[in-house]
């Protein structure tokens, strides 16, 4: 048998050839810039974070002695592993963490899956129109949760009461702060995830593997058990993984409805590490939380393994009955309802309602409303405010302005490069560019917005590789790339669903045809994807469009955003106009949303 | 309008050796066939053909072209090389209509507007689905999405047409049909075609050439009817025919310029002209003497040359009657009968086989001695 390398004499016309056959290919050229680009954007900046809690810092200058500014020192992990201050700093707030994610699992991982399952494989009436009721939760930012959870039950320990105390009802304050709020906010927001993951492998799955599950003789609950969950396994886990690692990042709703009674998450005490000092402290509590996150990841792709990959855009489409719910369709709708009501109508009520009261809490008599918040004047105001209402209030409309650029540019090159990685981490499956892709893509991740955020700020707040990137610390490109690169893992991970169900066959037969790269990226695999681009568009959308932990940070009066503004003011005690902000964050995003999932509809009946 | 011309073609998957040293020249007009098991190659062939895979060793001309030279690291670009294929899967692009699909590489060319639509015309009044133009993929029988396929792949007049299984999605019947299209395809076309499959029948019933494919390995090129009549190998010879051919232990020995074959039925001699190239062993060889079903003839007198042989099993299916039929020796073997015959269990028949259409084959190495006339 011949061996595999044939030893072949120096020949520069081959040597051109397999130059050529690199370099004239774009495919090539695409994965070599992405690998670099990610490089830089992604591998840079966190080893940048790592060296930074081993180098001493000016603000410790003083606590270690005799180092200079630069040394290398443990001190930071001395103080978070070994000292006195361990107890407070790391090993207390973790364990919140741990307790608030584990839960926050507990609830919205099944509340998720089911309502996925009854929405697309059961037989509930409504489908489309709860199909869309059920996302909303998810458009609300979680830190306007946290209001409106505030809104409601607020008791004395605030000062100022929420509804159900103005109402007389006793609130204690294990139920108006603290984890169990915090698990059910986050709860009914990070359900979406299960929602979204679930629902989407279930259309996925053509429903002749659950029909001859019937013809087997199985019942509904075995076909559920054996056939259907067994399928979306894998979706529910790394929906277990994705709301187990946001949930112990999150800082919006663990700040609110944690600080006041002092219980700290990992996030939120991170966050005043590096606000505060020593700043090398909240990096490595940062690097504490990606291992956590790494850690759980890992165990997931252990217990996964390699996941299967389906064909399911081919030469014939599956079909998809529905499942009979027969007897417990009415409590279902019930459930449904009632559900809907209290993630959705009540707190939504409650948060518009506060944007037209002259005082909170006071009920909603005709003597406390007013439109002041929205229309007024500074001269019409009936107490002391510094503002006009937001439609008269130029930095509103500055913020509106900031934040249409900032969410369209930023999605449509998140959900873009989403598409392009995903294309290369699937067409280079089982190649070393493929999961180096794969790798690089998911570290940030791994990362709490508010780390993430420090770790871009300290990489970029003067100019980087010799000037060739210049200082982006205060400009609006600086929030961009922020943003779009956070969003990285999640808008690969759908690119790469979305190219795992384009057959390779296809471009093959574009190939074929004489359609060189470009031709076949923009007419056969853009086209077949724009489905799965629009939803993952979507979903960026609506995630930059309310992101506030990212870019709490960086925001200054120019580049801020609507939900920043809203959190500006919120803090300064407008809790009314922070109110209407956030009520014109939601519309704002409503609109997108229905505008792209009429879009998104009408080209889904195309095939 | 081409001739294709592979010389010493290896391609590895990692250290897997899928093409062992590929030698095979199509000529103009040809429909060639890769025949062979699942696993052996043939695709991988079709697909170094149509320049979506890259072979480590060898070069492939088309019309004395140089497409590859793994030696220069030189492969031109499957759009360069003239030709079209069909893929098993079809690859019908969901998102294009029936139009849109055909008319893709069309547009890509830059031809005038009116030729791409006369061009789509032509094609699919061709294929006979004409009324289809305006729908989508997933709105098509299998069979209809086949014929589109096909419809892409000719539009482009390409000079050789590469076909992947593409009946193998297609029920028995349509299979019939699509085969004689093909071939009609094929003559009124004058494309060279190149055709992979694993079903013989296909194989036989269509080309001009057949290249049997073993283990990453071509064993034999020769037209249907010489593959049939004399393949090359046992293995060959087990592979092509249904039913199968009948093997028969023997031994044999030259005798001057005269084979001497002697089996459990009979002995034979036979001319040096019917024999191979391949070199006789001396003295006494163990030798397998292979005689298709249809070669028996049997007659209920025994008339001169008739070898007594009883009826083991009757199996009469209309068109043809199978009769399993035990030698003195015990050894079983088959006839076949066109037409309806009825024959008893254990009756004794009188078996008639004409010396020029069995094939003798040498034992030890396998390989064919004697060739059927």
């Amino acid at each position: 048998m011949k061996s595999k390398r044939v030893h072949r004499p120096f020949n520069s016309t081959r040597l051109k050839n397999q130059f050529l056959n690199v370099v004239k290919n774009p495919f090539n050229m695409i994965v070599a810039i992405s690998l670099v680009i990610l490089f830089c954007l992604i591998v840079i900046p966190l080893l940048q974070m790592i060296a930074t809690t081993f180098t001493v810092a000016k603000g410790e200058l003083r606590r270690i002695r005799g180092a200079e500014v630069g040394d290398f020192t443990l001190y930071y992990w001395r103080y978070i592993l070994t000292s006195g201050m361990a107890n407070a700093t790391l090993w207390g707030p973790l364990k919140n963490s741990l307790v608030v994610g584990f839960f926050t699992v507990l609830v919205s991982v099944p509340l998720g899956s089911v309502l996925g399952w009854l929405i697309v494989r059961s037989d509930i009436p409504g489908k489309k129109l709860l199909g869309m009721l059920v996302v909303i939760p998810y458009m609300v930012p979680s830190w306007c949760k946290a209001l409106s959870w505030l809104a409601v039950f607020r008791n004395k320990t605030s000062g100022s009461l929420g509804f159900l105390a103005g109402l007389g009802v006793p609130i204690p304050d294990w139920l108006a702060y603290g984890p169990i709020a915090i698990v059910l906010c986050m709860s009914l927001h990070y359900y979406a995830f299960s929602y979204i993951n679930v629902s989407s492998a279930l259309r996925s799955i053509n429903s002749e593997l659950e029909e001859m599950g019937e013809i087997c003789g199985a019942n509904k609950i075995q076909i559920l058990k054996s056939i259907t969950l067994p399928l979306v396994l894998p979706s529910v886990l790394s929906s277990i993984v994705m709301t187990l690692s946001k949930s112990i990042g999150t800082y919006g709703v663990a700040a609110n409805l944690g600080n006041r009674i002092g219980y700290f998450t990992l996030a939120t005490k991170m966050k005043t590490f590096i606000n505060g000092s020593p700043q090398a402290v909240g990096y490595a509590m940062s690097l504490v939380l990606i291992a956590l996150a790494a850690l759980i990841i890992f165990a997931n792709q252990k217990i996964v393994g390699v996941r299967k990959s389906y064909a399911t855009i081919g030469g014939k489409g599956g079909r998809s009955t529905e499942m009979k719910l027969g007897k417990a369709k009415v409590p279902l709708m019930v459930f449904l309802v009632v559900f809907l009501f209290f993630a959705m109508v009540a707190p939504m009520f409650v948060l518009v309602m506060e944007t037209f009261q002259i005082t909170t809490g006071n009920g909603y008599g005709l003597d406390n409303l007013t439109l002041y918040n929205w229309i007024g004047t500074v001269d019409e105001a009936q107490r002391y405010i510094n503002y006009p209402g937001i439609f008269r209030n130029p930095e509103f409309t500055r913020a509106i302005w900031n934040t249409i650029r900032l969410t369209f540019i930023g999605s449509i090159l998140t959900a873009l490069c989403g598409q392009f990685l995903g294309y290369i981490s699937t067409r280079g499956r089982g190649k070393w560019y493929g999961s180096a892709t794969e790798q690089l893509v998911f570290i940030p991740y791994l990362m709490s917005g508010v780390a993430f955020s420090a770790m871009y700020v300290a990489m970029f707040n003067r100019p980087r590789l010799g000037g060739l990137i210049p200082s982006l610390y205060g400009t609006f490109g600086l929030i961009v790339l922020t943003s779009v690169v956070k969003h990285f893992p999640f808008a690969s991970r759908s690119g790469t669903a979305n190219m795992m169900q384009i057959s390779t066959e296809l471009e093959e037969a574009a190939d074929i045809n004489g359609a060189n790269f470009w031709q076949r990226m923009g007419k056969i695999v853009l086209p077949l994807a724009k489905n799965g681009f629009i939803s993952g568009f979507m979903l960026t959308f609506i995630s930059i469009a309310k992101e506030l932990d990212l870019i709490i940070i960086m925001m200054d009066k120019r580049t801020q955003t609507m939900s920043y503004l809203a959190f500006t003011y919120s803090q300064e005690g407008y809790n009314q106009m922070a109110d209407a902000i956030s009520v014109c964050v939601l519309l704002f995003i409503l609109v997108c949303y229905i505008i792209a999932n009429k879009f998104g509809a009408d080209i889904g009946k195309a095939w | 309008m081409s001739k294709i011309v592979l010389s010493h073609i290896d391609k590895f998957y990692g250290d897997n050796h899928v093409l062992r040293d590929i030698n095979l020249t199509i000529e103009d007009g040809d429909f060639m066939t890769l025949l062979g098991p699942s696993g052996c190659g043939k695709t991988t062939t079709l697909r170094v053909v149509s320049g979506l895979e890259r072979p480590q060793n060898g070069t492939m001309t088309i019309d004395g072209e140089e497409m590859i030279n793994a030696d220069l690291a030189y492969y031109a670009e499957p759009s360069k090389r003239g030709l079209n294929l069909v893929f098993q899967s079809y690859a019908l692009w969901p998102h294009m209509t029936v139009r849109g699909n055909i008319a893709f590489g069309l547009k890509i060319q830059k031809l005038p507007k009116d030729e791409v639509e006369k061009r789509v015309r032509d094609s699919l009044r061709m294929m006979r689905i004409e009324e289809y133009i305006d729908r989508y993929p997933n709105e098509l029988s299998g069979g209809q999405q086949q014929r589109v396929a096909i419809a892409r792949a000719v539009a482009s007049n390409p000079k050789l047409l590469l076909l992947d299984e593409p009946l193998s999605n297609l029920d028995a019947r349509l299979r019939v049909d699509m085969r004689s299209e093909l071939q009609r395809i094929h003559r009124e076309l004058g494309t060279t075609v190149i055709y992979v499959t694993h079903d013989q029948v296909e194989a036989l019933t269509m080309s001009t050439k057949i290249a049997l494919f073993k283990a990453g390995e071509i064993s034999q090129v020769d037209t249907p009817m010489d593959l049939y009549m004399n393949p090359i190998d046992l293995e060959a010879a087990d592979f092509i025919g249904n039913p199968r051919i009948n093997f028969l232990e023997g031994t044999a020995h030259m005798d001057g310029a005269k084979l001497k074959v002697k089996c459990e039925l009979a002995e034979y001699e036979f001319d040096k002209a019917d024999m191979t190239d391949q070199e006789i062993p001396g003295g006494e060889f163990p030798v397998v003497v292979a005689i298709r079903p249809e070669q028996i003839h049997l007659t209920l007198d025994k008339s001169t040359d008739g070898i007594p042989v009883s009826v083991y099993a009757n199996q009469p299916a209309g068109s043809e009657t199978l009769v399993s039929l035990k030698g003195a020796g015990g050894s079983d073997f088959l006839a076949k009968e066109i037409g309806l015959a009825q024959y008893d269990i254990d009756q004794t028949v009188y078996a008639h086989i004409a010396p020029e259409k069995i094939n003798v084959y040498d034992a030890k190495s396998t390989r064919l001695i004697k060739r059927t006339r």
